[in-house]
């Protein structure tokens, strides 16, 4: 007798993942491209983060027709995004056979209170966070793999940094917290009380936590790994690269190494430019994605 | 003390390192070709094996870890692992490391909805293990040098063939460390041979 979907399955599947990059691709063609490069997943989407801030309007799960041709093209597992709340979304890209399920605030919230309660299903799901709150809400839903959130299609690294080096210090804080302080720590950030118990007990979150939302470079993956980043989704850097062979395979490789700085300098040679980029402070509070849910 | 190492360029790695440990021999990363001559074994972990490969050949691990293994240095590969060691791939024209005799199906159980735990028997090593399959691999054929050591509905889960191991299934992922216990017995083991 054999259990499908369960906490291990779901979770154990990111834990394959690490040290990986997982690509943003938008037909099979860019989906052959990443997994040549030696991508770990790709994400099958109607357009990338920079496309979708630019069109503006309303972004929605990708036309299932781009999906399918994704999950044809490539034997390394596939995700796809579907908008947060949306339990139809999600329950179309389960039913596709999707790998893992982004409940991504890159699209346009369907529901601007309540996230999916994940637990329900047997796909696994990766969900954004911008600190131990977020991350340890998503995780109670039922996440089984998380990723900050960055600033998604800005080009910029900055937000990713913030949210990365807020969820690895309040880990710490909650490491050396006594027992009777973390009650009110839990009240605080808003979250599930036992689930930080766990984390003070491991000093670690229980599931994967990738790097999202802004790397554009060889040396922007390498940082987030740097910073305590389990492994990185690069989305509109890629395909809006001069070379986007070269830009992947060059990713894939300082990931891995990401302390090999000689290596580095190697691989970030003649690779063109890099996605032009947004500056924070230019972008209007409207605009930004991470704030669209918490 | 014996070492065993663990390719680190992509996968569970941590997850090893821990079963390693909690057996009682030192684990140590490998990332770079230099550090096999200072290992005992190896596990190659789960994780994505056209990834893997991709950074084997990156970083000459390809011929590296082939004469690891002829020098009769013990292997063991999990999911992903089992993939970079068998001879032939099913649809795909040419393999990876080809350390064992052994031909195998990828993702052969289906996509991840499809991914589950079962509780299986392992010749040699223990009964009623809770094994953990993620988008799982499993051996189509196994030459006649090779020993099956479990199967999952009929199907070669894990297999032996002298100093090499495998399995389709993750035992880094449960606290049921027997598994790596038994890859440490056969390292301690081919050290006496040599010795």
């Amino acid at each position: 007798m054999s259990n499908t979907g369960t906490e291990r399955v779901k979770r154990g599947m990111a834990e394959m993942q690490k040290g990986g990059v997982i690509m943003d691709v938008v037909n099979a063609e860019q989906a052959k491209i990443a997994e040549a490069a030696g991508a770990v997943a790709v994400m099958a989407l109607e357009r990338v983060p920079s496309d979708i801030r630019a069109a503006g309007g309303v972004a929605r799960m990708a036309d299932p027709t781009i999906t399918e041709e994704v999950l044809n093209a490539v034997s390394i597992p596939v995700m796809a995004k579907a908008r947060i709340g949306h339990i139809v979304e999600a329950r179309v890209l389960e039913a596709m056979g999707v790998d893992y399920i982004d409940e991504s605030e890159v699209l346009t919230p369907a529901d601007d209170i309540y996230h999916l309660n994940k637990s329900d299903y047997t796909v696994p799901f990766v969900c954004g966070c911008r600190n131990l709150g977020e991350a340890t809400r998503r995780i109670g839903e039922g996440a089984s793999m998380l990723r900050t959130k960055g600033e998604p299609g800005t080009g910029n690294i900055v937000e990713a940094v913030r949210h990365m080096r807020e969820v690895q210090s309040e880990i710490r804080k909650l490491s050396a917290m006594s027992k009777d302080e973390v009650m009110t720590f839990a009240k605080v950030i808003g979250a599930p009380f036992e689930l930080l118990l766990q984390i003070r007990e491991e000093g670690r979150l229980p599931v994967v936590n990738f790097a999202a939302g802004g790397i554009a470079t060889p040396s922007d993956a390498a940082l987030m790994m740097e910073l305590g980043a389990d492994g990185v989704f690069v989305g509109s850097g890629i395909f809006k690269s001069d070379n986007p062979e070269k830009f992947a395979k060059a990713i894939v490789e300082a990931t891995t190494h990401y302390q090999d700085y000689a290596l580095i300098s190697e691989l970030s040679k003649g690779l063109g430019t890099a996605m032009k980029g947004l500056e924070m402070s230019t972008i209007a509070a409207h605009d930004r994605m991470q704030d669209r849910s918490e | 003390m014996i070492t065993i190492g663990v390719l680190a360029l992509q996968g569970a790695v941590r997850e090893h390192i821990r079963s390693i440990e909690a057996c009682g021999a030192k684990a140590v990363e490998v990332k770079r070709v230099e550090q096999l001559d200072e290992i005992d074994g190896i596990i190659l972990p789960g994780g994505e094996s056209t990834t893997m490969r991709r950074l084997i050949d990156s970083y000459g691990f390809f011929t590296a870890i082939q004469e690891f293994g002829r020098q009769g240095k013990p292997v063991f590969g999990t999911c992903a692992g089992l993939i970079l060691m068998a001879s032939e791939i099913d649809g795909q024209e040419n393999a990876h490391l080809g350390l064992m005799n052994m031909k195998v199906a990828r993702n052969a159980f289906g996509r991840q909805v499809a991914s589950f735990e079962a509780e299986i028997d392992v010749k040699y090593i223990g009964e009623a293990f809770n094994t953990v399959f993620i988008r799982a691999p499993y051996v189509l054929e196994a030459g006649p040098e090779v020993e099956v050591l479990a199967t999952y509905q009929d199907r070669i889960v894990a297999a032996k063939q002298g100093p090499y191991l495998c399995t389709a299934f993750h035992p880094e992922l449960t606290d049921d460390n027997r598994v790596i216990a038994h890859f440490v017995t056969m390292v301690e083991a081919s050290i006496k041979a040599t010795a």
